[in-house]
This record gives C-alpha cells, structure tokens and sequence, in this order.
C-alpha cells in the first residue's frame, strides 16, 4: 500500500508526539535530580535499520547526535537475529553511549509478529554509579565507576536479576539508580505501546516508508538550506581555563553544496583530569551549534542531522579514546558551541552570538555533621547559569542556559535537599559585555553550610581566567569570581573544604556584547541603568555619559 | 443568571422555571459591566422578567486572564527578601525553545527596579535565620509610597513555612500605605517553590485594583438596575466564590470561562452517569482538553498563563493556584495553516480571529483557517452558517486552501482541504494523548463531551483517532461555559506546603494541620452560603524521597480523623501504581502539599438513563450533502437533519451532518447518532475505527 501524503504527514507528527510523551514519563518517574529536575534527558525512536525518525524537544543538546549514533551499537553488539519481543538493552559505556558512565542508555525493540520493526532508545544521567563519585579526580574510566557494556537488562521480558545485584553492589545509592534504570525501560515500553497503536490505526506492517518519507523530506530540507549558504573555510579558536593547564579549542568549519563539515585538528590533548569528551559528545555539541545557525526548525532525525559531519583528531580533549577519564565532559561540551560559532561567524556574519558563560556553573556540597554535632550526611547538586552571548540583534539572555537545555532548581526546594543555605542569587550588575547589543548578565550566588555544619565544595566552573569575547567591537563579558566571604581564595575546580560558618561566594560569568557600544540605542542604556543591570559608573565608562544625562535616565519611568 | 465575558463575545443565560434563555452580546472590553447589562435586559425583557426575580448571578470572566496578557495591570511593586531580588526574571534559567538563537524570554511582571528588598530570613525549618527589622523595612515602604504604587506584593523565602514577616511587612503596609492593596504571599499561594509562589502573589497584585474596581462597579450596577440577589464568581478551580473574596484574591479568577466550560462536561457527565469523560471545547482560537473522572474534573495547582510562544510550555508565567487542569492549544476554527520548511501542512496557533476571519467569511481573509476546510470538505453548509446570517464564500475558501497549500505541496483542492483539517485534529489529538499518559489514563475508556462553536465538527473524527468510541453533543453547547457556572457548587481549596517523611510520620501534627486547612477552606464556603452543607475532601501530594514531582493521593475519612502512616504509604502506592504501572520498593516516601476542598452538595443534574432509549426510527432527513470522510480519505454521501426537528429515540446512520443555528455536528461514517432524552446527541461507533 502506497500511504498518501497526509496519512505520512500526520505520522510524522505522530511519532514526534510520541517520543514527547516518552520523555515525559521519564521526567515523572526518574530519581536523579538531573533529570526530574533539570532535564538531562533524552527520548528517540528509531527504524529497524536502527535510523533516528524522531527525537522528543523535552532534553538536552548533548543527547542529539549520541543518541542518534547509540542504536547502531545495540543492533551490532547484540545481534539483530538474538532480539526478541519483551528483550530491553542497557549500557552506559562513554563512547557508545552520551559521553560518561552516569548516563545510562536503554534501547528496547519493537517487534509486530516477528517482524523486528523498530527501536525506542531514551538516556538519562542517573544519581551515581559508584567510583569516586561525580568529578574530575579519576586518572582513567576505571576510577569513575561501574561500567555496563552493551547487554540485555531483560530477556524476553524476564529483568537479568544478576546485573541487578550487581548494580545495587556499585552503587552509592543502589535504590535510586536501579529505579531510574526501570523508569528508562518505562517510557520505552510507553513509546513502544503508542508505535504499535499508530501501526494498527495505519495498517501498517513495518516502517519503511513512512521511515522513507521521514528521512527524505529531513534530508532534502537540510540540504537544501546548506546549498542557499555561501561556500567557504574559516577557522575559529577559543582558550578556556581547563583543569590545571588552559585548553584550546580549534575547529576549521567547511561549508560545501550538501554538507557542512567540522574539525577540531590543532585542539589540545587529551587532559590528565576527567574533562575529557568522547567524540560522541563532541558531535552533539558541534551538531548543535551548526543546526541552530542553519536549519534551527528541522526535527532532529537521521537525515537532518547526516549533512553535519563533525570530526576531531584521536587523542585531542574533545575525541578522548579510552580509558580516558571523562566524568566531567561537560565542562567542555559546553563550550564547543562557541568555538564553532568563531569560525561561523566568519562564514555566516550576522548570524550567530558573541559567546557567553558556556559551561553551566554547577557546584556540588557534600555536607556533614561538625565535630561532635549529631545529624546525617547530605549531598546537593545545583545548576545556575551565567549569562548568554549577545546576538546580533537582540541583548544577550540573563543567567540561562546556553548551550545547555537544563533549569535550575528552586532555592526553596534545594534547602530541603540537605542542611544548605542559599544566601543570595540574583543578577550581577555590570557582568555583561557591553556593545551595540549587551551580554547576558550573569549572577551571584553565595552558599553555606547551616550552622553545625561543615562541606567539601567541589566547583566545576569555567571562565576564571578567559572570560567571553565580544563580537564585531563588542566587550568581553565578566569572568567567573570565587572567594570564600572572608576572603580566603579558593579554585574554579576541584573539591575544597568549608568550615562551618564559612560561606561561598561565587560571581557567574556574564555574556559578552555584541557590535561596537557606541551602536547601542540611548533608550536600551537608560532601560538597563534604570533597571540596574549597569551601575552608573559603567555607563559612564563604557558608554561615555556624563553625570547629567545618567541623572536624567534614572530620574525617567520605563515605557 | 450565568455571565461568562470572554475576549469577544459575551455570554448570557437566564434559567427559571420555564426553562433556559441564552444570548451573546459583543464584550464591551472599556467597560465589561455594559455588556452583561444589556444581554440581561434583553432576556429579561424577552421572557418578561424583572432583575428583581433573578434569584442568583453567577460570573465568570478573562478580565484577569486579559489584564495578565495585555500587560494593563496597576503600578505594582514588589517586597523580597534581600539576595533574591530577580527570582520571577531569572525563572527557571532555561530555554523553553533549545534551537532559537533569537529567543527572547518574556518580561517579568515588574521591571527590576520596581522589586525591593528587606534584610530578613527563615530557614526550610520556617526558623528565623535573620530577624525582619521595623525600622528597614518602614524605610522600603516609604520609599515605595514615594514613588506612588498602587498595589503591593509581599514574598518572603519560606513565608509558606512562617508568614510572620510577610505578615510585619503587610502591617507596615496597612500603616504607612493605607490606600493600595497589599497581597501577600503566604495568603495568595502558600506553596513551595519561590519562582511559582512569588509571581501568583505579584499576578494577584497586579490585576487586584483593576478587578476590584470592576467588581464594585458590576455590584452597584446590577443593584441600581433593581437586581437584589447575591453576584458569584466562578473560580479557576471549578467552584463559586463570593464577590469580596474574588476582590481579594482576583488571581483565582484567570481561566474562569474555561473551567466553567469543564463544569458543564462535569454536569453532563454526572447525569448520564458516565465515569470517564473527556471534555472538548473548541472554539475560534484555542481548544480545550479536560479530564473528568467520575463526574469531577480533574485538578492542578500550578498552571501557566499567557505564553508568549506558540502556546510552548515554559513560555507563560506559572501561576499556583488550584486550577482544572486543562491542556489549551492554539486550535480553533480560525486557525491559520502554511506549509513549512519540510513542506508540512502546519496548522496554527496563529488565528485570523473574526476580523478578516477565515476566507470563507468574505472580508478579505486570504489565508486558509480551519473552517475553510471545514466548508470544502462539505461538513459546513454555505447557506446556512450561523443560523443563515450569513454566506459563506466557497470560492475564496477554495483560493486560499489551494494557494497556500495545494499548489506548494501538488496536491488538488480537496486533498489540501483534507491536509489541514487531518493536521488540526492530529494536533489535538496529540494533545489529548500526552495529557492522558500524564495522567496515567487510556483514553479508549473514555466517553467525549464536545462544546464549543467548532468542537461538534470536529469531535466525530477527534474520537476516530484516540480511539474513544462514545461521543456526546450537549444541547446549549455553544454557551456551555455560561451554563456550566450555573451548575457549579460553592467551594474553596485550601493548600499548604509542610514536608513530612512517612518514617518520621506525626500524627497529631497532620490531624492539626488537616483541622486548620479545613476550617479555612469551610470558612470561605461559608461565607458564600450561610445554611448550605459543606463536605470536604483531602488530598495530599506525595513522592518517594528523591523525585521531583509529586502525585495527588485522596485521603479516607480515616486517614483524616486517625492518620496513621500504613495506611497513607498504601494509598500512595496504589496512586502511583495507577500512574506509573509499578512501585519503587525500599524507598522512603514523602508527603510535600496538604490540601484541603470545601464545596457545597453539587446541584441535582438530572438523571439521564443508561440504556439508548427506545428506537423511535430514523430521523427525517432533509435532503444529503457531499461529505469528505477522513477516515475513508474520499467523498461520501451525507444525509443532513435538523437538530431541532429530531426527538428521543430517534437515529440517524453516519455519514451524516445534524445542524443547528450555532454549529453542526459531524457524524462521521463509521459512527451513528442517536437523540437522547436530555436533547444531547450521542455518537457511537460501531467497530473500533
């Protein structure tokens, strides 16, 4: 049966609904803070051919193109002749995987009859799998936890109860991981269960032409909107903090009639510390930065996401082969976007944003009981943000995610997590570049352990030392700024202890501007003074006005 | 009477003993109150009425909703504690669109330099950390009258814990600031979360001088024109609240049209004793999707108002409030379609509104809506849309389906037409579905109530695709929401948020806890009806120690009178069981909201009978009409009827189409209509589609 053009249509949208609602059950029934909370997720479903159809919107940028890639190892790993209805496949290997051992990826096939017709696949970063714990303190894979190679969690519906034993064996918190595993095989028989209802209403026997339709309409949009961009090279470099040692990123991007293409030749080596990215991670990042500038409205699929063909070279810190340590491949994941968008800019002006925070400004606090006081241990995990390039038409966003898709969580929920208080978080004046448009604020924060209460401090924070660069004339952002309150100097990363009564305080990098201040519209200046975004002073500095005219700004209302 | 004010027309039914009266009169939008005067002259005058008979008005109105969107509340400013002066503009720190490079994030209520701070602090215990200090904050307060505030909003971290400086603030307030109005956090929503809790509040500020003047007005008014019964505003909840709470707490108004609209698939549901409902509403611009079980529908305490992006989920601003939990997508028959870069037929939420309105209403509308495909897929009659008032232009219909769609995607008119009204009903359909799975529903348990101008169009092929094989048209559907708020009970939710773990589980302080949210929640039913019983029921929400979110676990009388942990962890369970399929074993679990619903006896609905009432045959038939049947994906022939001319009993096989003045029902041809005793048409299918 040939299907018409609108039974293809509304399956299209159908199977995008479809793995919404996969990733929705996840984000109700996951444990791991990350994910309920923030949204480190991801949901897909793919062909028998193993072939992305459809990715649910409800996730985050560093599952695109890993999970794309993931169900091609199932399929070799396990054997498509092997599968049967009611099997579920587990791993959380780096480089198979989404990057590190805390995400762990499930793949459950479709069957209708016999017919093997297709796969769900969903990650999620899970509370802990044992090692030394979440942080960059491993010298190899080996250090940073439980490894689970490509293998069945169920056999024909029956759950491997020796893996489960094995697992809660590992793991710091064997309740909550081996509940999220099970929340993972979930959503996948949710999707699964809508797949076949969509199948019967279609009458369909397999999916190889609506996967046909799918992927050809993806494909040719994509490509057609790389064959209207001017053709070209350009090379973009970025140098960040790193661990020890500052880390530079190379990319040369290449704009051909079908593809664009991305290599990070001349990037540094792989880090002793657990910074390190796996090539899959670095695709999602790089893939990311590329779709937003080109094709920002294309579903992700295997089609939309071919033309982007990312390469790095074996050994560099962003295509780290094992037993590279990789825990924390975030730090810099997140800031391949910028590096890509350098070199773009130069290919695509007027397209992509001056750089900005980057790397979410995570910080974790283990936190204990003082000498001879009596309570329990406590671990809190928070996300923040420091602020967004400016773009090349608008004021970069304050304190938000970018690239990353994570949320923070509310203060009021994070100091019922554990003996914690959140002094103060608000917007960090003067903190974005200044330009024709500004840099994202970025934010202040300042943390403590409660009274009778001490904590180890483990900071995985960006930009102390490299702030973001401002684009086309505009200013660099502010750098990331960390002190203890009574002044004693503590490190961007790593694991620092807090006495009690001691109290972080921590300045988020902001965005940096775009286009010359000079540019920038009176009004957007009087607004950002009013709203004390700028102090005066800044004005003063940065846009050159004089007393009187600050005066007569602050004195006006807004619109 | 009932008065639902909606952004364009005004809703107005009157019911007595001779029956229901309904008329829509334009919204006069510079003063509401004329509006709601004039429709009810009209339909006293028509019935021979006077204000003075009328026994009860009930109200219901976007006034808030509107005031929120359009931005045109008070100058309003903010009272914080001191470190989190940007908690409602940093929000969630995330991106509600991940791909959008030029993404701009919607203005916070109040500008920046409009939110204060005070030096004080309570822990997550609700312990003073830092004392509130008089002195600070009688010198915020001035500053704030300087600079000549209307409305002010109080929220404090934890306040929901301990309001005592929300309160110290308030009395500083009511002191020095003697004329504006004052909300405060830990009475407008004393919930956790400070981003929700601290915009409800501010929301709740904002729109209170506008609400209240028009309320004052709307009372003065109605008296002056010699009606002397009580004025009730329909709550966001599903309930009737009296005028002087709705004053104090307008925020509770956003989205009282709406929920009237569910209060009536409630009612409907309730008489013909049906368990599982899903109520449909589609009107102009948006559709509304609502789950009822067993005659209530279902409930939320937060939900996101004006979204500045497509409808996307993030894009609004969350307000906690007890609310009908209803899914809105921009989805109606003025919805606009284009073909997009995947050369996709896209459907919405953009809507041609009434001015130009579709093509097909002749006044310059070149873009395909949804009621141009309506129209060419025969399921609109031309000569007799909006009782015959007017004309439908077939041929600029045909133009703008084939111009827009047909010629980028080569596919002939028909085809087109069927593209865009297959996309529309898909996207209502996924929306159905993802609030079910939410839900831990299947909807193919489920009986349809379609209301709504579009709703009966659509709702025959709507059931087709989620597999609902029950389907009911109430009569009155057009003004369904104005009905339903006469069949609303009086009721109050009372929340509040106290974390207790179930191995730390305190009785005495749960029974305290239960005691004092039922008194509040009571004492405002009370206050609406002085003699009425009162029933409650409570609910807590709960969650294994470590998720995120919470799952709504109704309490026993037991659990309430003789709380013992056992029991609350087995109710638990099964909830979490019927939501998620399975329990988590060896976890600690959580209780995190306490809540407490107060609501008078619902009003008698009637009883409608179970079984299909006696054959009375088939239906007279007044002539057939070319139908395209989506299912089919080609053109049958249609028998067309006359809703008003059918009676109990009577059948008439799809395809086919019933119309009335207001709208048409679509009675697709797998199905077949039959008229209950109610008047309502019920729509059955015959095998599954």
């Amino acid at each position: 049966m040939t299907l018409s053009t609108v039974a293809c249509q509304v399956m299209w949208n159908r199977l995008i609904s479809i793995v919404e609602e996969q990733a929705q059950a996840l984000v109700r029934t996951a444990f791991s803070t990350s994910v309920r909370e923030a949204g480190d997720l991801s949901a897909g479903v793919y062909d028998a051919a193993g072939r992305m159809l459809a990715q649910a919107v409800t996730g985050t940028p560093g599952h695109v193109n890993a999970m794309a890639d993931a169900v091609a190892h199932f399929i070799i790993a396990i054997g498509r002749d092997t599968m049967r209805g009611g099997d579920v496949y587990i791993t959380n290997n780096p480089w198979q995987g989404t990057g590190h051992l805390h995400d762990i990826t499930v793949v459950t096939p479709v069957f209708r009859g016999a017919h093997l017709v297709g796969f769900f696949a969903c990650t999620a970063h899970v509370v802990d799998v044992g090692g030394r714990g979440f942080g960059a303190d491993a010298a190899s894979v080996f250090e940073e936890g439980l490894h689970l190679p490509i293998m069945r969690f169920a056999d024909a519906g029956t759950v491997d109860q020796t893996l489960l034993h094995l697992i809660r064996g590992n793991v710091r918190e064997p309740d909550q991981v081996i509940g999220d595993i099970f929340a993972l095989a979930a959503c996948n028989e949710i999707g699964l269960r809508r797949l076949v209802q969509m199948m019967d209403e279609f009458a369909l026997a397999d999916l190889e032409e609506i996967a046909g339709f799918i992927l050809e309409n993806a494909g040719r949009a994509t490509v057609d909107r790389i064959a209207a961009l001017p053709r070209g090279v350009a090379d973009g470099a970025m140098r960040i903090d790193g661990f020890d040692t500052p880390v530079d990123l190379r990319v040369r991007v290449e704009i051909t009639p079908d593809a664009v293409l991305c290599d990070f030749a001349g990037t540094s080596g792989v880090d002793p510390k657990g910074i390190n990215v796996p090539m899959v991670y670095t695709k999602a990042y790089a893939c990311y930065a590329l779709k937003c500038a080109i094709a920002p409205d294309i579903p992700n699929n295997a089609a939309s996401l071919a033309p982007f063909r990312i390469t790095a070279p074996e050994n560099s810190i962003v295509n780290a082969p094992h037993p590279a340590p990789v825990a924390l491949r975030h730090i810099i994941g997140h800031m391949i976007p910028d590096a890509v968008f350098d070199a773009l800019d130069r290919l695509l002006p007027g397209v992509v944003p001056a750089e900005g925070a980057g790397t979410l400004c995570n910080f974790q606090l283990s936190l204990r009981p003082a000498e001879g006081r009596a309570g329990r241990r406590a671990e809190v995990l928070t996300f923040n943000s420091g602020g967004a390039g400016a773009r090349p038409a608008h004021d970069g966003l304050n304190a938000t995610a970018f690239p990353s898709g994570v949320m923070t969580m509310p203060v009021e929920a994070t100091e019922h997590a554990g003996p914690v208080i959140v002094w103060r978080k608000e917007l960090r004046p003067d903190s974005g570049g200044a330009g024709q448009y500004r840099g994202g604020l970025g934010q202040i924060m300042e943390v403590g352990p409660a009274a009778g209460q001490v904590a180890d401090f483990s900071a995985m924070f960006d930009r102390v030392h490299h702030p973001a660069r401002g684009r086309r004339g505009g200013a660099d952002g502010a750098p990331t700024v960390i002190a203890r309150a009574d002044g004693t100097a503590m490190r961007g990363k790593g694991k620092q202890p807090l006495p009690e009564g001691a109290r972080v305080r921590m300045a988020f990098p902001g965005g940096a501007g775009y286009g010359r201040a000079a540019d920038r519209a009176a009004d957007l200046i009087a607004r950002d003074l009013r709203r004390g975004y700028v102090t005066a002073e800044a004005v003063a500095r940065d846009y050159g006005w004089d007393a009187a005219r600050i005066e007569r700004a602050l004195k006006q209302e807004d619109e | 009477m009932g008065v639902d004010i909606g952004g364009t027309f005004t809703d107005v039914v009157i019911e007595g003993p001779a029956g229901m009266t309904s008329t829509k009169v334009l919204t006069t939008h510079g003063a509401p109150e004329d509006g709601i005067l004039s429709g009810m002259h009209k339909l006293l005058d028509a019935s021979g009425l006077c204000a003075a008979d009328l026994a009860q008005i009930i109200h219901g109105t976007t006034l808030a909703t509107n005031a929120l969107i359009e931005r045109r509340g008070a100058r309003t400013a903010l009272i914080t504690t001191e470190g989190f002066r940007d908690v409602i503009e940093m929000r969630t720190e995330s991106r509600f669109e991940q791909y959008d490079l030029n993404l701009t994030l919607p203005e916070p209520l109040l500008p920046r330099q409009d939110r204060y701070t005070v030096p004080e602090r309570i822990s997550a215990q609700g312990d003073v950390l830092v004392p509130a200090d008089r002195a600070r904050i009688e010198a915020v307060v001035d500053e704030i009258a300087a600079r000549g505030f209307d409305s002010v909003a109080v929220g404090l971290l934890h306040s929901y814990l301990n309001p005592a400086h929300e309160r110290l603030i308030g009395a500083v307030l009511a002191e020095r600031m003697p004329r504006a109005t004052v909300s405060l956090s830990s009475d407008v929503s004393p919930q956790m979360r400070e981003y929700e809790r601290f915009n409800t509040t501010i929301a709740n500020a904002y729109v209170k001088p506008l609400m209240k003047r028009y309320l004052m007005r709307l009372a003065a008014r109605l008296a002056d024109a010699g009606a002397r019964c009580p004025v009730f505003l329909m709550h966001s909840g599903g309930g009737l609240m009296s005028l002087e709470n709705a004053a104090e707490f307008p925020v509770r108004l956003v989205e009282s049209g709406p929920a009237g609209g569910a209060v009536f698939a409630a009612t409907m549901a309730r008489r013909h004793g049906l368990e599982k409902v899903l109520s449909f509403d589609m009107g102009g611009t948006t559709a509304k999707i609502c789950l009822i079980g067993g005659g209530t529908p279902k409930t939320a305490r937060v939900f996101e108002v004006a979204r500045s992006y497509r409808f996307k989920k993030g894009s609004g601003m969350p307000i906690s409030i007890p609310v009908i939990d209803m899914v809105e997508i921009g989805a109606g028959g003025g919805s606009l379609a284009h073909v997009d870069a995947l050369r996709q037929i896209r459907v919405g939420p953009e809507s041609a509104g009434s001015e130009p309105g579709p093509a097909a209403y002749g006044r310059g509308g070149t873009r395909p809506a949804v009621t141009d495909a309506d129209l060419l897929l025969g399921r609109l009659d031309p000569e007799g849309f909006a009782g015959g008032t007017m004309v439908l232009d077939t041929a600029a219909a045909q133009t703008a389906v084939a111009t827009t769609l047909g010629d980028p995607l080569d596919l002939d008119v028909t085809q087109a037409a069927f593209g865009l009204a297959e996309m529309v009903d898909e996207n209502m359909a996924n929306a159905a579905r993802v609030h079910a799975v939410e839900n831990g529903q299947d909807l193919a348990e489920y009986t349809m109530i379609a209301f709504g101008g579009a709703a009966p169009l659509h709702a025959g092929r709507l059931c087709e695709k989620l597999g609902i094989s029950r389907l009911l048209v109430p009569q009155g559907a057009g003004v369904g929401s104005a009905i339903g708020f006469l069949r609303a009970p009086f009721s109050f939710e009372a929340t509040r948020s106290v974390y207790m773990r179930l191995s730390d589980f305190q009785p005495d302080t749960v029974r305290a806890l239960l005691d004092e949210l039922a008194a509040e929640a009571r004492g405002f039913v009370r206050g609406c009806d002085p003699e009425a019983p009162i029933g409650t029921d409570c609910k807590v929400f709960m969650r294994y120690t470590g998720q995120g979110w919470e799952i709504p676990v109704p309490l026993a009388r037991d659990d309430v009178q003789s709380p013992r942990a056992a029991r609350y962890l087995a109710a638990f369970e099964t909830a979490y069981a019927a939501l998620f399929g399975r329990t988590v074993q060896g976890m600690d679990v959580e209780i995190t909201v306490w809540s407490v619903h107060a609501a008078t006896p619902l009003p008698d609905t009637g009883h409608e009978p179970a079984d299909t009432p006696a054959d009375a045959g088939a239906a007279v038939t007044r002539g057939e009409r070319r139908l395209f049947d989506p299912a089919r994906g080609e053109h049958v022939r249609a028998v067309v009827c006359d809703r008003a001319a059918m009676t109990t009993g009577q059948t008439v096989p799809g395809p086919a189409l019933i119309t009335e003045a207001e709208t048409t029902t679509v009675v697709p041809a797998s199905a077949r209509a039959t008229v209950r005793a109610d008047g309502c048409i019920e729509i059955t299918y015959g095998a599954r589609p």
